[in-house]
């Protein structure tokens, strides 16, 4: 639901930036999203569907560059990626890390005509 | 030759300009974030501090809520905003304790905004208060994502709940100040595993303490009495 509030905001990022660009047909819409920032693609395009037509970005493809979770072992600072159930360091087996990436939210770019 | 249609007259490729990729890099939620700020320097400007508690439905909010604002009577002015999708059952629960509180209603949406909090403070005597706690609407996800200009993040858990919640919610467990597990009267009956939980916890948050508590028999709370006043 949370997604509405966000695409709305996606929305008017693309329009600011394209109208200051001096266009209203936006083609491409990146999007920079972290796996541990807990929105969901297909709920940011079915809300970008309902509530883009009529806006510069009538009929723009969205896409969604998803970034994995990374973490720096607190212990001895090796990077990895931890999976879902499993956030042991591979190298000193110290639990968990702090989070490098995975929190992106953010409009990388548009493409206009 | 056209090839697009094959006629002799035009070349329909030259016809369509490409696209211009314009760089953006904006954050989501900057809107949000700025509202935050505004309510941010209006409590500091009050001095009050604000906590963001977030929990799942059931988790015990408003339970702890009221046993706070009880224990910390003589200490600190407490108001509460209380964020729900619907209803003022919340509100009407804090009303006894005698704290000033407003009902926020999301109306479907699953967590309180900034600019809703901005509305909240408005309806409370901030002159009188030091302490506003908001119970944000019941959800591990969505809540966190939200800056409200909170001063502390607080998550609970509930026993019941279980001890796995930081593998499946990770971002609340890495964003908050402090750790609360309620209901802790529970652990005798339950397969919870605290020390696994403290552990999950701080591999992603070293800082957060972990404390556990039940309002209802008071065991844990002067811990958490001591962290508020300590922040607050």
């Amino acid at each position: 639901m949370h997604e509405l509030a966000v695409t709305e905001d996606i929305l008017r990022i693309v329009t600011e930036h394209a109208t200051g660009a001096g266009t209203h047909h936006v083609t491409d819409i990146h999007l920079v999203i972290g796996d541990m920032s807990s929105f969901v693609n297909d709920s940011i395009q079915f809300y970008f569907d309902l509530i883009s037509p009529g806006t510069v970005a009538q009929g723009a493809t969205l896409h969604f560059h998803r970034q994995a979770v990374r973490f720096r072992c607190w212990q001895c600072g090796q990077e990895f990626s931890p999976t879902k159930l499993d956030w042991v360091c591979p190298k000193c087996h110290a639990l968990g890390g702090k989070v490098l990436a995975g929190k992106e939210f953010y409009v990388e770019s548009i493409e206009v005509q | 030759m056209c090839d697009t249609c094959g006629c002799e007259e035009h070349t329909h490729a030259q016809e369509v300009t490409p696209p211009v990729k314009i760089p953006v890099v904006q954050k989501i939620l900057g809107a949000n974030a700025q509202a935050a700020e505004n309510n941010r320097e209006h409590l500091q400007t009050h001095q009050i501090s604000m906590f963001n508690i977030m929990a799942s439905p059931g988790a015990g909010k408003t339970t702890l809520l009221i046993a706070t604002i009880e224990a910390l009577r003589a200490k600190k002015h407490i108001g509460v905003i209380e964020g729900d999708v619907a209803s003022q059952i919340d509100a009407e629960k804090i009303v006894p304790t005698g704290a000033p509180v407003v009902q926020i209603n999301t109306g479907g949406g699953c967590h309180l905004d900034a600019p809703m909090v901005h509305q909240g403070l408005h309806s409370l005597p901030l002159a009188e208060l030091d302490l506003i706690l908001v119970e944000n609407v019941g959800n591990l996800i969505c809540p966190v994502a939200f800056d409200l200009g909170q001063s502390r993040k607080v998550a609970l858990l509930s026993v019941p709940e279980g001890d796995d919640k930081p593998y499946k919610y990770p971002a609340i467990f890495e964003a908050v100040d402090v750790v609360v597990v309620t209901k802790a009267d529970l652990l005798p009956y339950l397969d919870f595993d605290l020390a696994a939980f403290g552990k999950l916890v701080h591999g992603l948050n070293p800082d957060a303490p972990v404390i556990p508590l039940s309002a209802k028999t008071g065991a844990g709370m002067a811990v958490w009495l001591d962290w508020v006043e300590k922040n607050s």
